[in-house]
Formats: structure tokens, sequence, C-alpha cells
């Protein structure tokens, strides 16, 4: 993919941070608002989709450490499971963080917020989702560059 | 706190563990990957075979997700179950321990089989996916939560199945296979959210417990028994089954047979546990038998005339569906009639489901059979094989055992399962025993034919320098010959043990719904 | 007649997605298809839960109405939408590797497992 015109490229630097913001906006206020894990962690996938389109692959792919994504995606994957077994002693995925209605209209909440655990998992996710997302993308752009490449290591180990 | 009160939900989170951690530890070599690979596929049998012991010993165990305690079902006086609720009763148990030991012996042989490939760390985590999802279909309560477990069962299906990614036969077969998983999934979806929005709950008990059969149930019942009869391989659906099966890696074949298994157990729990006594006439069950003859027959027709042997095996596989649904219909048939139930039915339904734990068994056992024979020789082809008995003494042992054990040879275990569909099928109709009996004897000449050129006569000058396949994959084809010849010594102690408890659990239905209606025991 | 208007609008969008498919002989048009049907499934679900004249089904937030939409259709949907799009991307990349190595997107040419 070539890489667009200087206007493209222009609007592409003003808002690809952006979206990232915009999309943890809606990660961590994923229990009060219409939104939560998936939503955001598409939204902040799409920071990588715009800079693809808007500069080329060949310039995305010298800029691009893959390294980051998996991380998101295996620490995304462990934190949700980790907080599904700390519920423990009552059942696996306990929301053990909670605090009833009553209680959080009466005294006002601290920091975490009372819906406990779904805001937590909300995070989680939001980070699992990006970095997947965002590794499909890449992954099917490179596939698409393999078919002028024809650079393909010859697989030898299955049955033919 | 009791581990095991907590077991349902370590069987869901033993093989989840295992596949969030698979990219992690295969940067750290190749050692690690099949020690995570075995361990965890080892870890979820010892914790299936300890739930069916528990349940066994103790009733119907019920686990509620997220909930105060683990059998809450009805909090302060709801009158409806509010959260996810896993129900596991005699036949859940039953098909986890089978789904278990597939998965296990696939995931021994795939330790050796696959190693020359590249992406097996993607490979160990799809496969710990797809042993997930098989899993949940078998022991959830609820009913939205088994359409998820369905559709992360297929995904992970998709994946495997076309993972020899540069052999353009496998990724079509991949491909037709997902377009038609993927519309069945949509169909089952609305039978889900038609049933929601009469009955306002999404629990299968609780559905049971307040359904009354009118037009928009039988719509729903028609669409859910032609998805999960789609997702068994029954004909008329069948067309998937054997270009899936043939071009997987056979470790994933394994527990492909294993997969259709959790839909066939869907199928069931729907038609007994779900309408059970309001199936509103006999129709559905002579669908159910009638589309069971038809697998049977075409199944093997088919498979005669096949030279290239898993693609042979995968059409027979379509036929074996065809018992147990002939036996289980049989069953559904007579569900409401307490004499013929007593008489032949519960009969059939001992043998469909002890069919299914054979099946199972043996199946897999031919899928890595075949598997081993194109590791050593490279060859799928029969018209090019010839001879291997002498360089292969251990895989034509259990190839040979397996082969018996499906054509239903006096004593191995599938005589004993297909005797018992025989003589309570018999009752029903007497064509439908020809039609089972005609099946057996085609199936018989047909492993005749592939043991007959695959293994004996001449040795072919090709094959000097085959060697036996190395010891993982003899291990994984071990312990399925092991569960084989366990049920083949001790026929009695298996059908009073492992399949009695689950038909007759499989028949109460109100012990089914009483389980969480009741507030959980 | 006119509350029933979302199920008239399911049936037509499934119809044209299921006709699509079995007329279709571009790959990636089935694939549109099934995206199609996807959306049917989902809109039916969303319309199961409506309530005629409901608030937002959170408590703090509704005041004093009492007549809520039910959230566990949007629960369901949002679930359904996760799943279809981790099989669209699936399929998609399966289609494009039918493309590398049969060299054509027609359906009627993509027949070597026959018989």
């Amino acid at each position: 993919m070539r890489p667009l015109s200087i206007v493209v490229r222009t609007g592409c630097d003003l808002f690809a941070w952006f979206l990232v913001i915009f999309g943890s906006t809606i990660i961590i206020h994923g229990d009060v608002t219409p939104g939560g894990g998936f939503q955001g962690g598409a939204i902040v996938a799409t920071f990588l989709s715009l800079l693809l389109v808007a500069y080329g692959g060949k310039k995305l792919l010298a800029w691009v450490n893959v390294g980051i994504f998996n991380g998101m995606l295996v620490f995304g994957l462990l934190a949700f499971f980790l907080l599904g077994f700390l519920g423990f002693p009552h059942s696996f995925f306990f929301n053990f963080l909670a605090v009833p209605h009553e209680i959080a209209q009466a005294t006002g909440h601290g920091v975490i917020p009372p819906s406990g655990t779904i805001a937590l998992m909300d995070i989680a996710v939001g980070l699992e989702v990006a970095g997947g997302l965002s590794l499909i993308v890449l992954s099917m752009f490179k596939g698409v560059r393999l078919f002028r490449e024809e650079h393909f290591e010859e697989e030898s180990g299955h049955d033919r | 706190m009791n581990w095991n009160d907590h077991l349902p939900a370590l069987l869901l989170a033993v093989p989840l563990f295992g596949a969030f951690m698979a990219p992690i530890v295969c940067l750290f070599g190749k050692t690690l990957r099949n020690v995570l690979l075995i361990g965890i596929s080892f870890v979820t049998m010892l914790v299936a075979l300890l739930l069916w012991r528990n349940v066994l010993v103790g009733g119907i165990a019920v686990y509620v997700m997220g909930g105060e305690s683990f059998n809450l079902t009805l909090p302060s006086g709801m009158a409806l179950p509010i959260r996810i609720i896993m129900e596991v009763d005699a036949f859940s148990a039953f098909m986890v321990v089978c789904g278990s030991i597939a998965s296990f012996a696939g995931a021994l042989f795939s330790t050796n089989y696959m190693e020359k490939f590249s992406g097996i760390g993607r490979f160990v985590s799809l496969y710990f996916l797809l042993t997930l999802g098989m899993l949940g279909m078998m022991i959830t309560g609820d009913f939205f939560n088994f359409f998820i477990f369905i559709e992360i069962a297929s995904i992970a299906s998709f994946g495997l199945v076309a993972f020899w990614r540069d052999k353009p036969e496998a990724v079509e077969a991949g491909l037709k296979y997902a377009l038609v998983s993927q519309v069945g999934s949509m169909i089952f979806l609305i039978a889900a959210g038609s049933l929601y929005g009469k009955y306002n709950a999404l629990n299968m008990a609780a559905i049971g417990s307040m359904l009354q059969f009118g037009v928009m149930e039988k719509l729903a019942l028609v669409f859910i028994v032609g998805t999960l009869a789609m997702k068994c391989g029954s004909f008329p659906m069948h067309m998937w089954l054997p270009d899936a099966y043939a071009e997987a890696p056979s470790g994933v074949s394994c527990l492909l047979v294993a997969v259709s298994q959790a839909s066939l157990y869907g199928l069931m729990r729907v038609c007994f546990s779900l309408y059970g006594i309001n199936l509103g006439g006999s129709f559905i069950p002579w669908m159910i038998i009638s589309m069971g003859l038809a697998s049977m027959f075409f199944g093997v027709t088919m498979a005669v005339v096949q030279h290239e042997i898993k693609r042979l095996i995968g059409y027979h596989s379509v036929s074996q569906v065809g018992y147990m649904l002939l036996g289980l219909g049989v069953g559904l048939l007579v569900l409401t009639d307490a004499r013929g139930m007593a008489e032949y039915g519960f009969t059939a339904m001992k043998g469909g489901i002890f069919h299914i734990f054979n099946y199972t068994m043996y199946k897999g056992l031919l899928f890595l059979a075949a598997g081993a024979i194109y590791y050593a020789t490279g060859k799928r082809d029969l018209n090019e094989m010839g001879g291997l008995a002498r360089r292969m003494p251990f895989t034509t042992a259990m190839f040979v055992i397996a082969a018996a054990a499906i054509s239903g040879l006096p004593p191995f275990n599938g005589f004993v399962s297909k005797l018992l569909i025989y003589e309570s099928v018999f009752a029903v109709h007497p064509a439908l025993t020809v039609v089972a009996l005609l099946t057996s004897v085609l199936t018989l000449a047909s492993f005749v034919k592939v043991f007959q050129t695959a293994f004996l006569g001449p040795e072919k000058s090709v094959f000097t320098g085959v060697r036996e396949v190395p010891s993982g994959m003899l291990f994984g084809m071990g312990v399925l010959t092991l569960a084989v010849l366990g049920a083949t010594l001790f026929p009695s102690w298996t059908l009073s043990n492992l399949v009695e408890p689950a038909a007759k659990a499989l028949v109460d239905q109100a012990g089914y719904i009483g389980a969480v209606m009741g507030g959980g025991l | 007649m006119i509350g029933n208007a979302p199920f008239f609008v399911v049936g037509l969008l499934f119809l044209a997605g299921l006709v699509a498919i079995f007329m279709e002989k571009n790959l990636i048009k089935i694939a549109v298809a099934i995206s199609i049907i996807s959306s049917a499934v989902n809109l039916f679900l969303v319309a199961l839960g409506y309530r005629a004249g409901g608030t937002i089904p959170v408590h703090y937030l509704a005041g004093e109405e009492t007549l809520m939409v039910l959230p566990t259709p949007q629960a369901m949907t949002l679930t359904a939408i996760v799943i279809a799009l981790a099989t669209t991307a699936l399929l998609l990349s399966l289609i494009m590797l039918v493309y590398r190595l049969y060299g054509t997107l027609d359906v009627d040419e993509i027949r070597r497992l026959r018989g």
C-alpha cells in the first residue's frame, strides 16, 4: 500500500493518539455508560488501521513492534483469569470487590467503583481486545503482501 | 474450602489456563511446550474422573458461576435463577469422561506428530480452546451459554482443520466447514432468542419447568434439532464431515470426534430434559430415527468405495452417528409410555449411550492409527500401500483392535452396544434392525479391505526405510486401546456403573429441573 | 401491527442473506451474506427486549421511572457480535489463503475434494 497525500498524513498525525484516548475512556467507564471492554478495545485497534491506511505498509511494518501487542494480549488474558480465580472461597468469577447499592448511595465510594471486579475485568478485556484486533489487522495485511512477493518458506512437516 | 464442590469450575478453568499460558510458555522452548500440552490435558482428565465419581456418589452437582455460595441458585427468594449455572448430572459426567480421555490421547499424539511444522504455539492454544469448548458444552445448564461454547469450539476447530496452511485441500475443507457451521449457529441463536423472549429465562431447568408446547416451541425445536444434527454429522447435513476429518491433523481429528459427540449430547439434553414430556407427539422421535437410518446406510455405502484411509474413516463416522441417533430416538419415542420404556426403550437408550463411549474410543484410535501410517510412510492412498505389518507391529495390533471393535465382532465392546441396539429396536419395527445389521456387515467388509491392503501382503520396495512411530504417538494410541480393552473385558461393570446411571439421569426430567429450581441442595 | 415492524425487517434480512448464500458464486459475497444473517439475528435479539415507554436499565441513572427495557438481550447481542467478529476474521483469512492456493474465488472451481 502506498502512503496517501500530505493532507491525509497530517490529519492522521493529529488524530491518531486521540483515538487511543477515546477508546480508553470507553473502556474505563464501561460499568456506568454503554461501552466496556470489547467496544473500547475495538476503537483502540482502529489506531493501527488509521496508521496503516495513511502511511502505507512498508513504513508501518518498519515502525511497529509486534511484541507490544502480543504482550497486551497475554497480559489482558492472564489478568482476566486471575480476577476470576481470586473469588475462590465463594465461587469462580465471584465479585469480591462489589459494594451494594444502598451503601454506595449513602456513604459515597472511594477509588474503586462500586461495581467491583466488573470494572477491573473491563480494563483487562479492553487491553486484550486492543492487542488482539491490532494483531489481526497486521497479520491480514502481511498476508496480502505475500501475494506479490512469493516469499513463502517451504513447509515440509505434514502429510502430503 | 472443599475442592470437590468446585470441580465443575475447575474443569473449565484448567484448559482455559493452558490456552492463555501457551503463548508465554512457547517462548521458552519445545520441551516446556510439550510439558504444558501433556500436563494440562492430564490434569483435565483427572478432574473429569473426579467429577464423575462425585456425581455418581452425590447426585446432580450444581455450580453457580459468580454466586455467593457455589450452589445458591435462587438467592433471596427470586423465582428464577439469575446467574450462569453449570449442572452436571450422570449423563454429563459420562460425556465429560469420554471427551477428556480423547483430548488426552490427541495431545500425547500431537507432541510428536506436529513437531516439524511451524506455529505450534498457536496450535497448543487452539487445542486447549477446542477442549474448553467441548467440555463447556457438556456441563452447562444455561441455554445461551451452550451457544457460546458451541461457538468457541467451532472457531477453534476452523483454525485447526485448516492448520496445514500450505495444502489447498485442507484450507478448502476448513472454509466449507466454516460456512456451513456459521449458518447453523445463527439459526440456533434465533431459537435461543425466541425461547428467551417467551419465558424470560435462559436457564435450561427454568425453561423446562415452564414450557408449554405451541407453534413457537415447535419451530424452535426444529431449528435446534436441525443445527445440532448438522454438527453431529448426520444425513443430510453430513457433507462437511469426511472432508474436515480427513484434512485435519490426526490428533485434532481424534478430538473433533469428541466435539461432535458434545453436539449429540446437546441434542439429547434438549429433547429429553428441556422438552421431555412436552415433546408434542411422536414426530420428532421418528424424524431422529429416520435421520439415523439414512446416516447409517448412506455413510457406509459411500465409505466402501473410498481409497484414501482418513476419508474412509470419516464416512464411517457418519454411519456410526446413525447408530446413536437410532438408539436414542427409540428411547425418545417411548418416553411417555411407561410399559414401552420398561420393555425396550431403556435398553435402546443404554445401547445408544454405551455406543457413544465405544465410538469415541475406537474412532479416535482409528484416526490416530491412520495418522501413524502417514507419519511413517508419507502416503495416504490405499493403492500405494502394502505389507506394513512387519515394520510397524504395535500400530498394526492397535488398528486390528479398533477395526474389530467398530465392525461389531464379538467379544469387543462394539458388539455389546450394537446388540443392545438391535434387540431393542426390533420391537419398534423389524426393518430398522435389518438396516442396522446390513450396515454392520458393510462396515466389516470395508475394514477387512483396509487392513488387508495396508498391513498384510508383500512389502513394497519403497517401504524398506519405514520404522515404528515415536513413543509419544504410541502412548497416545495406547491410552485409547486401554479404554477399548477395558470396556471389552469388563462389560457388565461398564454397563452398570458408567452407562446405566447416565441413562437413568437422561430419562429423569423432574430430577434435572428440581436440582436447580429447588434452590440447590 | 406497527410495533412488529422490526421483526418483519429481521425476516427480510435473514431471507436475503440466505438466498445470497445459495445463489452467489464469489466467496467474498458469501462472507458478506453471512454477515447480513448475523445482523438480522442481532436485530431480532435487541428488538425482543424493548418495552414500550421503557428507559435505561440502570438503577441510579433512570431516576423515578419504573418501566425499563430488558438488559439481558443487550448482553446476548453484544456477545453474539463479538463471536461474529472473530468468525468473520477467520473466514476472511481462510478466503485469502484459498485465493492464494487456488488462484480463483469462484465457488464452482474450488472442488478438489469430492466423492
